[in-house]
């Protein structure tokens, strides 16, 4: 066909990156309707099961673009009434492939990427017939921009999920979706679809909230999902069901509320995330635009944004992150053989306070297994199964778990004073006070009534694992354990093993962080392991600015470039300021001439706070005692001369990390920095970000990564 | 004491019958699928039916394996979507699967222990062969209880030609190709369409849509049928031409009492009158279905010439005949499968009982001056059964 030929030439340099694509190919078979008419029915399949999702790769689109010309001539022959588009079981298309985007050479090339995918799925607009999607599935980003460019779509109730999460990965809905989605379900939900959801974690849409937003125009359950689908298209066709879309913007919206939304969703996002990060930004400018732009330009400015973001940093940074996120969280490196593990059917937990009454929730809602709590008096096991009990009850009354489960698990969980009840635990955990005499003690107790091969876990963040089970006859069960605040919320353990660690304990600790929905890191036994470590590095040079005078404003500016969710000192606050000092002293303590201490700072944890907050715990500016207490320094830094300290201290701190061996590469680093503490995907983590603004260069003399994590032109 | 309570026909729907094997079009189709899908078709085309007072669930299949097994009725009620306060269960008689599932539910309704009930049966024979995994107890053999032929049912058939040697190959296929013909004359007409469930079938090709039956062959003409080889026997008499295929289906009807289906509003299209099954020597099963009419005609107090339409399932032309020739009826007449049977439309073992009773209800529609018909069949193992069903439709006219 001419027109494919001349397709294939516009977009060669695009298509030879596609040489290993695998191939979603667009199937086509005619569908006799009710009413004697014939739909063409396009089958998304890329010939795999559904562990290898339909995405759209350079070739397949040429190939569904070429589809869908043909399609046109029968519809212009009067062959066909209607066109739809449907995917292989319980998946349309997980979206553009991004396996290959590393390669893309230059923003030029990039630009082909979001013009081919505006040019093909355009077409679903221009058949000459009515076009119809049948999401059927998981459907993200341009799978879901498929639905968008056709008339009309119907949903299944049971796809596993509906979103478009470009801005999480760094760049925006290019192939139609930042313009047709708000025209389709007005510019609120189209905000929340687009730029709030993905910030949430990547939060994605279920059929029914995807029929609800406006996204689908139908529902229909699963058994019958592709029959019902046919069926209302027949409907649709012969004018039987008319279609109404209640979220379709008016012009009262495009007077009033759109530009209003815009301004309130730019604000919501400066006081989330900072203006570091590009693509939320732009998906906002282009939103802005869908309110009275002609289709083209939209798509247009679509293309030069896409282009744009592709091409830059954050975008390969996100990619990389999001790899790290899905793919080495999963296969932990270094983890031992699964088949290893120890069976866990009963967990000790020794101590009752906050911490360990998060633990013991934690272990017996996800292995529901018998949970024993312990402590040194009734009155302190009591209070810690009160809670316990309190937060099941709380499960129960959202309805997160049913009256059953819920007594279940409370009858998992049992208190005592008497650490024979242990026995038969093939897991015991502490979180006791930080303090080594303390722990060695309460695990050398423990021993003498658990099996010898029963693991012993500490989720110490500050003190040596290895010392910890020093005094043990069997100190080849002992792990470090570490969690992160809140214990349910954050999805990182830092997984410690000391030279004295079996195979069998280390899969062990690996198998069950997974049961209990955690990324499991594994790191060697160095002080502050991996995430407190940086943050010491971080915090003590953010610290040690202040005691030698330079103000908090200054220092909470300087490392604005990162873009992290909280400022140094908020962060302070948040971790609390005495185990921050804590922190702080030990590292300082283990590495004395790269890590500073700060006297002010348990001076700061005294008087109690550094900010200002209005009742509500807004920040209203930096507390008037607190800063009285650092001052006294002669010697301020600027912001842009801490911002170079930090970053040539991190790299500096995390190369020497690598070549310890603290973990076996930084990808290991960046995954805990984005599970541990939030840093965001468009910094990589840290190491990325060393790279390509330099500091790694300047601190070793190479970069983390070879080649740069960084975009090109 | 339960009183009887009158049983009543409400719906019955099915899913087109496909092709068994490899390249038929429901190869990449679960039969549980298949069976949920009519379910679910039945009870949209009934929105009036209250789904919890639904009281039980008989679904057929005649090898309960795979996706045909583990308690077919309760499985693919949870699956349409039927409340979990639904219960079910699986039947298995072979070919009359599907009629075993109405009559027994049927029974538990005139007793009164069921109001609404959902009876049906699927074989989905591409993936579950006839008799595939059967373990037959050696001592059928060694004590001689049947011949090795019975387990054969094209070996059956060629045993009725041997008993009757009047019925000829000739009258077999010539049986077959005016099967074949009224079935294309019925579609042509919109007979069949209604009571089918389209069905989404995956293929190599991308997602498609069965709308009708797969294995009719319209064109079929005793020249044709004549060159067909008998697999059976060398020089044999049973062809694939004047036999049912292998095939891939399932049906669902609503069964009610009749007080029920008053309370409710849910149209009667046949009221069960009697229901009979018989056993016959297993090397001959073929002629089950005269002895199992004779006693359902004498259960009913009616006499043959009382029937005013049969549907006979055409497991094997010859079948037919031999019924047909017992009660005297010419193998042309028109009350006779009016719209075709089995050897056109396919004959997926344990639904087609349903099948049956879904032609016969729509053509009690059209037939105002009739006032009973019969629904039966052979079933493997030397078995018939016999239902038989009053027209509520019934004026009282003569023809």
């Amino acid at each position: 066909m001419a027109s494919s030929d001349a397709l294939t030439a516009r977009f060669s340099e695009l298509a030879s990156l596609a040489e290993d694509e695998v191939v979603t190919h667009s199937l086509v078979r005619d569908i006799a309707l009710p009413s004697g008419k014939t739909l063409a029915l396009i089958t998304l399949d890329n010939g795999r099961d559904h562990t290898r999702p339909n995405t759209l790769g350079p070739m397949t689109m040429l190939e569904l673009a070429d589809v869908l010309d043909a399609l046109a001539l029968r519809a212009a022959s009067g062959e066909i009434a209607a066109v739809a588009v449907t995917g292989k079981p319980f998946i349309l298309a997980a979206g553009a492939d991004l396996s290959k985007v590393g390669e893309i050479p230059s923003k030029a090339v990039a630009k082909q990427m979001a013009q081919l995918g505006h040019l093909t799925l355009g077409k679903l607009a221009t058949l000459g017939v009515p076009s119809f999607v049948f999401i059927n599935g998981l459907a993200l980003g341009g799978g879901l921009e498929i639905g968008l460019n056709a008339d009309f779509r119907t949903v299944d109730r049971n796809a596993a999920a509906i979103a478009l999460p470009e801005v999480f990965l760094g760049i925006i809905p290019g192939w139609g979706g930042a313009y047709l989605l708000p025209n389709l379900i007005g510019i609120e939900n189209a905000i929340k679809v687009i730029v709030e959801n993905p910030l949430k974690n990547n939060r994605m849409l279920k059929g029914v909230e995807a029929f609800e937003l406006g996204i689908a125009d139908a529902i229909f359950d699963s058994a019958n999902f592709l029959e019902d689908s046919v069926k209302w298209a027949d409907a649709v066709i012969n004018g039987t069901v008319k279609v109404k879309r209640a979220n379709e913007p008016g012009r009262i919206e495009r007077a009033v509320k759109w530009d209003v939304a815009i301004g309130i969703a730019r604000k919501m996002l400066e006081n989330r995330i900072g203006t570091v990060a590009q693509s939320p930004y732009a998906a906002l400018e282009l939103l802005k635009a869908a309110k009275n732009s002609e289709k083209a330009t939209a798509f247009a400015a679509e293309d030069e944004a896409l282009a744009s973001l592709i091409a830059g940093d954050q975008f390969r940074a996100s990619i990389y992150s999001f790899n790290l996120v899905q793919k080495r969280a999963k296969r932990p490196a270094g983890a031992p053989d699964k088949a290893l593990a120890k069976p866990v059917t009963k967990v000790g937990v020794i101590g009752a306070g906050l911490m360990a009454s998060q633990f013991a929730l934690l272990f017996v809602r996800r292995l529901r297994v018998p949970v024993v709590i312990t402590d040194l008096d009734q009155a302190r096991v009591d209070k810690g199964l009160d809670y316990i009990r309190g937060e099941i009850d709380g499960l129960l009354d959202k309805g997160r778990i049913t009256p059953d489960e819920s007594n279940r698990l409370k009858a998992l969980v049992t208190g005592t004073t008497d650490k024979a009840d242990f026995a038969d635990a093939d897991w015991v955990i502490e979180a006791v006070f930080e303090e080594l005499g303390v722990k060695q003690d309460v695990f050398a107790d423990v021993e003498q009534y658990i099996s010898d091969t029963a693991v012993l876990a500490t989720n110490t963040s500050s003190l040596s694992v290895e010392a910890i089970g020093a005094k043990l006859k069997h100190p080849e069960r002992v792990v470090g354990f570490h969690f992160f605040n809140p214990v349910a919320v954050m999805p990182l353990v830092e997984v410690v093993r000391t030279p004295q660690t079996d195979d069998e304990t280390l899969s062990t600790a690996m198998v069950t962080a997974a049961k209990l929905y955690k990324n499991a890191v594994i790191t060697k036994d160095t002080p502050g392991f991996v995430v407190n470590r940086i943050l010491a590095k971080l915090l003590g040079e953010a610290m040690h600015a202040v005691d030698t005078g330079t103000p908090f404003a200054v220092v909470d500016a300087s490392i604005k470039p990162f873009g992290l969710p909280m400022t140094p000192f908020q962060l302070l606050e948040l971790v609390g300021l005495k185990v921050g000092a804590h922190v702080l002293d030990t590292h300082h303590a283990a590495f004395p001439d790269r890590f500073f201490d700060s006297e002010n700072l348990h001076r700061l944890a005294e008087h109690g706070h550094i900010f200002e907050r209005d009742s509500k715990g807004k920040i209203k500016g930096y507390d008037k005692r607190a800063v009285e207490i650092v001052s006294g320094g002669t010697t301020p830094i600027t912001g842009e001369q801490l911002l170079r300290r930090i970053e040539d201290g991190l790299a500096d701190e995390i190369k020497r990390m690598l070549d310890d061996g603290v973990v076996s590469a930084p990808e290991d680093i960046d995954l805990c920095l984005i599970l541990g503490a939030g840093y965001p995907f468009q910094m990589g983590g840290a190491t990325p970000y060393l790279d390509r603004v330099g500091a790694s260069e300047r601190a070793f003399g190479d970069t983390f990564h070879h080649p740069p994590i960084r975009g090109t032109d | 004491m339960a009183e009887r309570h009158e049983v009543v026909f409400v719906d019955g729907v099915r899913t087109p019958f496909g092709r068994a094997g490899e390249k038929g079009m429901f190869w990449n189709t679960r039969a549980d699928d298949l069976v949920v899908k009519a379910m679910i078709g039945l009870l949209e085309r009934n929105p009036n039916l209250p789904k919890d007072r639904i009281d039980d669930v008989a679904i057929a299949a005649t090898t309960q394996q795979g996706d045909q097994g583990l308690t077919l009725g309760r499985t693919a009620a949870l699956l349409a979507g039927l409340p979990k306060s639904v219960p079910g269960f699986a039947i298995d008689r072979m070919c009359a699967g599907a009629m075993t599932s109405v009559t027994t539910l049927a029974g538990g309704i005139a007793f009164g222990a069921y109001d609404l009930a959902i009876a049906g049966g699927v074989e989905h024979m591409g993936r579950h062969p006839m008799g595939f995994g059967a373990d037959p107890n050696p001592r059928f053999l060694a004590e001689k209880l049947v011949s090795e032929e019975a387990l054969n049912m094209g070996s059956t058939a060629e045993r009725i030609h041997d008993r009757f040697p009047h019925l000829t190959k000739e009258r077999a296929d010539h049986y077959a190709m005016r099967s074949q013909q009224k079935l294309a004359a019925a579609y042509d007409d919109g007979k069949i369409q209604p009571d089918l469930i389209p069905v989404a079938i995956r293929s190599d090709a991308g997602w498609g849509l069965a709308t009708r039956d797969e294995a009719p062959r319209p064109e079929t003409t005793m020249e044709g049928l004549a060159a067909l080889k008998t697999p059976f026997r060398p020089h044999g008499r049973v062809t694939a031409g004047n036999s049912s295929g292998l095939n891939d289906g399932a049906t669902v009807s609503l069964l009610a009492s009749q007080a029920t289906a008053a309370e409710l509003g849910l149209s009667a299209k046949m009221r069960l009158v009697s229901f009979a099954f018989a056993g016959v020597e297993p090397e001959i099963m073929g002629i089950g279905p005269v002895p199992s009419t004779e006693k359902a005609l004498k259960k009913a107090g009616l006499g043959i010439t009382d029937i005013g339409l049969f549907e006979l399932n055409e497991a094997f032309a010859i079948q037919v005949l031999s019924l047909l020739d017992h009660f005297g009826i010419d193998d042309d007449d028109p009350r006779v499968n009016q719209w075709g049977g089995a050897i056109a439309i396919g004959h997926p073992l344990a639904s087609s009982g349903v099948r049956l009773m879904i032609q016969l209800a729509a053509q009690f529609a059209e037939h105002p001056e009739v006032r009973y018909g019969l629904t039966a069949m052979c079933i493997g193992l030397g078995q018939g059964g016999s239902v038989i069903w009053e027209n509520p439709h019934f004026d009282g006219s003569k023809k």
